[in-house]
């Protein structure tokens, strides 16, 4: 067998991108086939349950749990703001009466005659979906959202930190491979998706952060700089949700690495557009990838892409990326498949394959330590 | 007989052909394939149906049928098919769990204790005091998605309010499932039978399958976790499985329930420590998560770390060891700002393997911090029952010990097993060796085996339906005795004398003795199959098991790596100057030949 699936990035500079955008709980959605939208546009929106208080009323009244149902002053489904009286005991001859207040505003959910606790149910919270890129509604999901379809430049990361954004695509700096620093960074750049070339500086991180930019992508970050921005040390690649000011992204790796000049030329070409960026990365149970979204003309190419991981057939002359020390961020092709496993230098013995990298000397490397690039 | 098992991990799956021949179970052929519960296959019984394919390419039986299924046989006689198939999982996500008690350290643990038993990861403990707010345990408890619940609390016939309480918390918060809207959350109540009534009244609403069993801590003396495990069980695969892709065909395939995999590893390594009568602690070390196993003196424990593991979560074991605790195990000259960025490309890219010596020697080192951190994480769970009332004596009173002690004891654990990828596929058996015993510390004489293909899930349900044939391919061909460590509980001075000893076997004509002194590792060849006795004699202060100072002898059985003698102390700590350390790692690593 001369040949075998490797993991892969994807990057193109047309596809048909499509994305479900879905409400987690059932509500109501507000476009319909056909309709154009923007990124911003909101395209579903519902209501959270809201949250619940527990408040012990029968210890507060100083009586038996049993004894609390008559001396109830609301009643189930009343409505009660912070300081209403929920109960009120009997006090002593009349005298001496004893009220429990309420220490939330909602709804007067339940109330337990074994634990005397009552549950207050808050205000239901509004939760709203966006469209996330420009393009055409395609499908409504009823109760549930829509897919939303555009014809984009796509390019998948490796890594990222920070939520859904949106802006004009700028670039800092000038080549793929020249460091992103904090000179390449000035106040026009507020809003904006920024590209910059290899490793993104601390410096480059902080003023992007102070101006405003909406994202921040280039070819590699240091461990320690991520470390800074996040104020932890990051142990797991679940991210997506970090409140951050500014979504990161990188296209390699962890360290000095240049961005591929191919990824690198297909986002300067675009400069000026409108993009969308999404940091969220998890490596566990579903593949995902951060992802650079930039929305094109709307005249089809015909292939469809709707995310997730991507893999590829490992072959001759499939250009690669080794994605693991000593040649770690070098860029080749195939050039032999060996069907026996070799011996490492780690001792180990692994399937490997030989690689002609870009300056022309020939290495080999395990075969889980290389990907395909531009699939 | 011929027996085919399949364990559907996360990742792979692995297929076994198990044969009776002469009179005896051997395992005979193995067989991989891609796991296939997530899109865009979604269905679990392809990577099934594809790592069988692969048993049948290698052994010549036809096992898979034109129409994609199992074959079995008619009778004995026929060439083709299998008598019995059976298979467990932990593809998915295998099986999460929430479980709720009231005390913390009594009938929370106690239902935590059967959670894990039963193969679930305990996404989260609620309790009356587990320091946080109602509301805080409410919005905990929402943002949940477990597969099913398990609530205990209160013992039998005693106060019922406080479970009322953490029921009357779950029961309006609404946790969701993992999969689907229309399925009902399973929760079982294993608490005080006499808040059953109310327990019944608060989950009646719809989104709860609500099932009740026996009081899993029935008093404060006692635990009786068999019924919630067997709940825990059927659930697993009325619910969870059923809503799993490909599952209804895989449990219609099996002729034994599928366990999740963990509970299988579990319950083999209880049937080997009762056959033989041993202390065992067996280790799986994953890419996301490592499970310790331990049985001792007959009571089972197992703990999952959630967050260590050699490739999704290596960024997180160095966090949580520090870099320094990891380098403290490295010989060679590294860069901190390089194994940093190296730890995180490991994260992001979790499928690629060390090439260099470097790369490996650094990821065995993150993996003895990984080991050490779950070992202590296991041995302050696996404890005596906690909030027993004990008797004591005037001569207790100075006594600090309290109920509630680990379980776990070095001195008296006969056997380690190593399975997991950074300990079964290490390119010699010197390194799982002294991996095990940097990170466990074993004292005394302690046996150390691995999981040659890592087939103890396979057994652990073949020993649900056919015992003897689990025992006898776990004897012959699951483990690989690597040898055994002999170590002294107590402080060395280094370069004075330690301890000396004596080992007599039938194949050697002269006895082979020697003497270490504190901070010195020995490694002496004893091949597998041959059998001695080993005299240990520690020094004052000393020791190896029948008291300081004291001699023993002891049988042992030679393995792939020998007989490690180690006399670095225990507790083990390493010189403090980096100059010292790094002399001391060198020189242990060259004694026993680690990385020659």
């Amino acid at each position: 067998m001369a040949k075998a699936f490797t993991p892969g990035l994807k990057v193109t500079a047309r596809t048909t991108f499509q994305i479900r955008r879905l409400l987690p709980v059932t509500g109501g959605v507000c476009v319909k086939v056909g309709d154009t939208v923007v990124a911003e546009t909101i395209v579903a929106e519902t209501h959270l349950e809201g949250d619940i208080f527990p408040i012990k009323v029968a210890g507060l009244l100083s009586v038996n749990p049993s004894e609390l149902p008559p001396l109830m002053l609301k009643k189930i489904g009343d409505s009660v703001t912070v300081g209403d009286a929920l109960a009120r005991s009997k006090g002593i001859f009349g005298m001496m009466k004893t009220e429990a207040k309420s220490t939330a505003a909602g709804v007067l959910e339940s109330v337990s005659d074994s634990t005397g606790m009552a549950i207050i149910r808050g205000p239901k919270l509004p939760v709203t979906v966006c469209a996330y890129v420009a393009g055409k509604i395609i499908e409504v999901i009823a109760g549930e959202g829509c897919v939303v379809q555009t014809e984009a430049v796509f390019a998948q990361g490796i890594f990222g930190v920070g939520g859904e954004t949106w802006g004009r695509l700028m670039i800092a700096g000038k080549s793929h491979s020249e460091n992103v620093l904090e000179e390449h960074i000035d106040p026009s750049m507020k809003g904006a998706i920024v590209v910059g070339g290899a490793r993104m500086t601390a410096g480059a991180i902080r003023k992007a952060r102070e101006i405003g930019a909406a994202a921040l992508i280039s070819g590699g970050i240091d461990d320690a700089d991520l470390r800074d921005v996040l104020g932890y040390d990051l142990g797991v690649a679940v991210t997506g949700s970090e409140k951050l000011g500014i979504t990161l992204l990188i296209t390699e790796g962890f360290g000095d690495i240049s961005m591929a000049q191919r990824t690198y030329q297909l986002l300067a070409a675009h400069a000026g557009k409108l993009a969308s960026v999404n940091g969220a990365t998890q490596i566990r149970a579903g593949v995902m990838r951060p992802e650079i979204v930039i929305p094109l003309d709307q005249s089809g190419s015909g292939e469809i892409f709707t995310g997730g991981a991507t893999a590829g057939l490992l072959d001759i002359g499939t250009a690669i990326r080794i994605i693991r020390d000593p040649y770690f961020g070098l860029l080749g092709t195939v050039a032999g498949l060996p069907e026996q496993p070799a011996v490492l230098g780690s001792g180990s013995k692994a399937r490997v394959l030989e690689v002609a990298l870009e300056d022309g000397q020939r290495v080999i490397v395990p075969r889980a330590n290389v990907e395909l690039i531009g699939t | 007989m011929r027996i085919v098992a399949t364990d559907c991990g996360s990742t792979t799956t692995k297929a076994i052909l198990i044969e009776e021949k002469d009179g005896v179970f051997r395992q005979t052929f193995r067989g991989e394939a891609p796991t296939t519960v997530e899109e865009p296959f979604a269905d679990v019984t392809m990577g099934v149906v594809n790592s069988v394919t692969e048993l049948q390419e290698l052994s010549g039986y036809r096992l898979i049928a034109d129409d994609g299924t199992i074959i079995r046989r008619k009778n004995p006689a026929d060439a083709d098919g299998c008598d019995l198939y059976i298979s467990t999982s932990s593809a998915n996500g295998g099986l999460q769990m929430m479980v709720a008690g009231v005390v913390r350290e009594m009938t929370a643990e106690s239902a935590k204790r059967a959670a894990l038993g039963a193969g679930a990861i305990v996404m989260d403990t609620i309790a009356s005091n587990d320091r946080r707010k109602p509301h805080e345990q409410i919005q905990r408890i929402r943002d949940l998605r477990p597969d099913m619940v398990l609530v205990s609390g209160g013992t039998d016939g005693g106060d019922t309010k406080k479970v009322i309480e953490i029921a009357e918390l779950i029961a309006p918060a609404r946790p969701r499932p993992r999969f689907g809207g229309e399925y009902k959350l399973p929760l079982i109540f294993a608490g005080n039978k006499e808040a059953r009534p109310t327990i019944e009244r608060v989950f009646s609403s719809e989104g709860f399958a609500l099932s009740i069993v026996d009081n899993l801590r029935p008093t404060l003396e006692r635990e009786n976790l068999g019924p919630a495990r067997e709940r825990i069980h059927d659930v697993f695969l009325e619910h969870v499985m059923a809503h799993a892709p490909g599952y209804d065909k895989l449990m219609a395939w099996a002729n034994a329930p599928i366990m999740p995999t963990p509970g299988a590893v579990g319950d083999i390594l209880q049937t080997i420590a009762k056959g033989r009568g041993i202390n065992v602690v067996g280790v799986d070390i994953g890419g996301a998560t490592t499970d310790v196993f331990s049985v001792f003196g007959g009571v089972f424990n197992r703990t999952v770390s959630a967050n260590l593991g050699m490739s999704y979560s290596i960024s997180n074991v160095c966090a949580e060891a520090g870099m320094a605790s990891v380098l403290r195990w490295v010989h060679l000259d590294m860069d901190e700002r390089e194994l940093r960025n190296r730890v995180k490309n490991k994260m992001i890219r979790p499928t690629t393997i060390p090439q260099t010596l470097e790369a490996l020697v650094f990821e065995q080192a993150v993996s003895r911090e990984a080991l050490r951190l779950a070992y202590i994480q296991h041995k302050a769970f696996a404890t005596a029952l906690k909030g027993v009332q004990q008797q004591r004596t005037v001569g207790d009173a100075f006594s600090q010990k309290q109920s509630g002690g680990s379980l776990v004891d070095n001195m008296t654990l006969d056997l380690m097993v190593a399975s997991g990828g950074v300990l079964s596929h290490a390119p010699r058996m010197e390194q799982t060796a002294l991996m095990m015993i940097d990170a466990f510390e074993p004292e005394g004489f302690t046996e150390i085996a691995k999981d040659s293909i890592f087939m103890m899930p396979h057994l652990g349900v073949l020993a649900s339906v056919n015992p003897r044939a689990a025992m006898e391919v776990f004897e012959r061909d699951c483990l690989v005795v690597l040898g055994w460590c002999i170590a002294p509980r107590g402080e060395v001075r280094a370069g004075r004398p330690a301890f000396a000893f004596t080992l007599r076997s039938g194949a050697a004509a002269q006895p082979i003795e020697g003497q270490l002194v504190g901070g010195e590792m020995r490694l002496v060849r004893f091949a597998p199959g041959a059998v001695g006795t080993l005299e240990v004699r520690p020094e004052k202060g000393l020791d190896m098991g029948a008291g300081p100072g004291k001699p023993i002898t002891r049988e042992v059985r030679g393995g792939t790596v020998g007989i490690i003698f180690d006399a670095r102390g225990r507790p083990l700590i390493l010189p403090t100057t980096d100059a010292e350390r790094r002399a001391s790692v060198t020189r242990w690593l060259k004694d026993l030949s680690v990385y020659e």
